[in-house]
């Protein structure tokens, strides 16, 4: 059977009638217990499942799974990848992600198709261009690379961007980050669950947690649908759904779940080629390989479970889009959906222990989970390993509501996350 | 575009509407310890399914409670506050 992925090996399974593949990973049964159960099979709790059996060496490592890999917001994102962050702390996380990602094809054998085409933040204003040059300073200072461009700069390399004197919102320049750009989203998650189940790592999908078991106050398992399954630590990885699996084990959180919608047009040939937001419209887009502009925008603001996006946002983030790029007037929209999204008050994400001993959280990345999942998987894997913080997450504990040490992003950066 | 019941105007469009967040998060009294501070500022039920919130009407700007579902999105009841937050 061929499990390595090469040039070679494409050309000898294509010879051989493509007979020869063996499975991307297992289907086990469910063991009866494990070292460490980590509940969601997106890119985070997957991720997490690598780092465990790779840096930290545990052996029985799960991953249980409601529905399929990468079914949840991993597969529905709009795939940028980007460390424009505003304090230390949300910098450590996010470029530590950002280094892991630029390797991550080659680490996993799978390619990822990381494209590191740059990002551009559009500034609007002379009162927002020296916001944009203090967010500059302040990545710089961080240890990330970034840049101010002025107007003609982003002419030249955007010329399809609205430049007409009577633009609602006039380019007086960008934040750019060259780095930032964007990788196939699936491909992160089918790479890291192929290269966790490598290591041993069962992967459970199909299997719905319904409640947590306790013994003595402690967390000591899970009991699914497909049996009870005990563990010494269970992580959750779960994002919008983080609100129900807290309600089953008896805490709440400061989150609230909201949908965030995306849409992509049909194909065309290549047009633009970066990553582009604007904060006044709230809009971004970039084009992907196979030529659709992938279109994104804010949340719907209605706190909703439902996986669907509403009229009134997507109408906003379109006329978003058609006010900064008129061209796009003639594109038709091929695809449109929404995700479940886990919003926290400052922005930013909840690493550690829950309020239930034994069970540990990696949640509330909001709309910015994708990006960070080989940093996410890093410290939730040292988290679960040791039962302590790594100290990239210590700043993301949940006590930073109790204590006022928020991380507010949203007012930092002065994007949504 | 869904329209939400305000108890004041009628069927309104959703795009005029602020959430509260949750029905019943009452404000602690000033001497309260620091947890519940943090529960009533933050913490949040979050449900899945049906649900009773706090919205408020921008534009008659008066807040209600809206008993609705938060998957299927249909609101059952809309009811004004009369008097108790």
């Amino acid at each position: 059977m061929t499990r390595h992925y090469s040039a070679l090996s494409v050309i000898k399974e294509g010879l051989n009638g493509q007979k020869g593949w063996a499975p991307a990973w297992r289907s086990p049964k469910p063991a009866k217990q494990y070292d460490v159960v980590i509940i969601g099979g997106g890119g985070q709790g997957l991720a997490t499942a690598y780092y465990l059996a790779k840096t930290h060496g545990v052996k029985r490592v799960a991953v249980i799974e409601r529905g399929w890999l990468g079914g949840g917001n991993t597969g529905r994102n709009t795939t940028a990848i980007r460390s424009n962050y505003y304090y230390p702390e949300s910098t450590a996380l996010y470029d530590l992600s950002l280094r892991l990602y630029e390797t991550l094809g080659r680490e996993l054998n799978y390619n990822i198709m990381l494209s590191q085409r740059g990002m551009m933040q559009i500034v609007s204003s002379p009162g927002e261009m020296e916001m944009a040059a203090r967010q500059v300073n302040a990545m710089q200072i961080n240890g990330v690379e970034a840049r101010l461009m002025d107007r003609s700069e982003v002419q030249r390399r955007v010329p399809i961007f609205n430049f007409a004197p009577d633009a609602r919102y006039p380019v007086y320049g960008a934040i750019y980050q060259e780095r930032a750009g964007v990788a196939r989203h699936d491909a992160v998650a089918w790479g890291y669950a192929r290269a966790a189940d490598a290591l041993g790592v069962d992967i459970l999908q199909q299997c719905e947690v319904q409640e947590f078991l306790t013994e003595g106050g402690r967390c000591v398992g899970v009991a699914t649908s497909k049996g009870e399954i005990r563990a010494e630590r269970v992580g959750m990885a779960v994002a919008g759904s983080s609100g129900v699996l807290a309600a089953k084990a008896g805490f709440r959180l400061p989150i609230t779940s909201y949908t965030l919608q995306a849409c992509v047009s049909e194909p065309v040939k290549p047009i633009f080629d970066t990553v582009l937001v604007s904060p006044m419209t709230g809009t971004y887009v970039s084009q992907s390989d196979k030529g659709e502009m992938v279109i994104g925008g804010g949340l719907d603001r209605v706190p909703s479970y439902g996986q669907r996006g509403n009229l009134p946002q997507l109408e906003t983030v379109l006329s978003g889009l058609l006010e900064m790029f008129p061209v796009f007037r003639q594109l038709r929209l091929l695809r449109q959906w929404g995700g479940t999204v886990d919003v926290t008050p400052d922005s930013s994400p909840i690493f550690g222990e829950s309020p239930l001993p034994g069970l540990y959280l990696n949640g509330g990345w909001g709309t910015g989970g994708f990006k960070a999942i080989p940093a996410g998987g890093t410290v939730f894997a040292h988290i679960l390993a040791t039962g302590g913080h790594h100290e990239i997450s210590r700043p993301f504990d949940l006590n930073r509501f109790r204590t006022g040490h928020l991380l507010d992003e949203a007012a930092g950066a002065g994007i949504a996350h | 575009m869904q329209l939400f019941p305000c108890p004041f105007c009628g069927p309104r469009p959703e795009t005029e509407f602020h959430f509260g967040g949750d029905a019943g998060n009452t404000r602690p009294d000033a001497a309260a310890s620091d947890s519940d501070w943090t529960n009533y500022l933050f913490f949040k039920h979050n449900r899945k399914g049906p649900t009773r919130e706090i919205w408020m009407h921008l534009t008659c700007r008066e807040v209600f409670l809206m008993a609705r579902d938060t998957v299927s999105h249909e609101v059952s009841a809309t009811e004004a506050l009369g008097g108790e937050a």
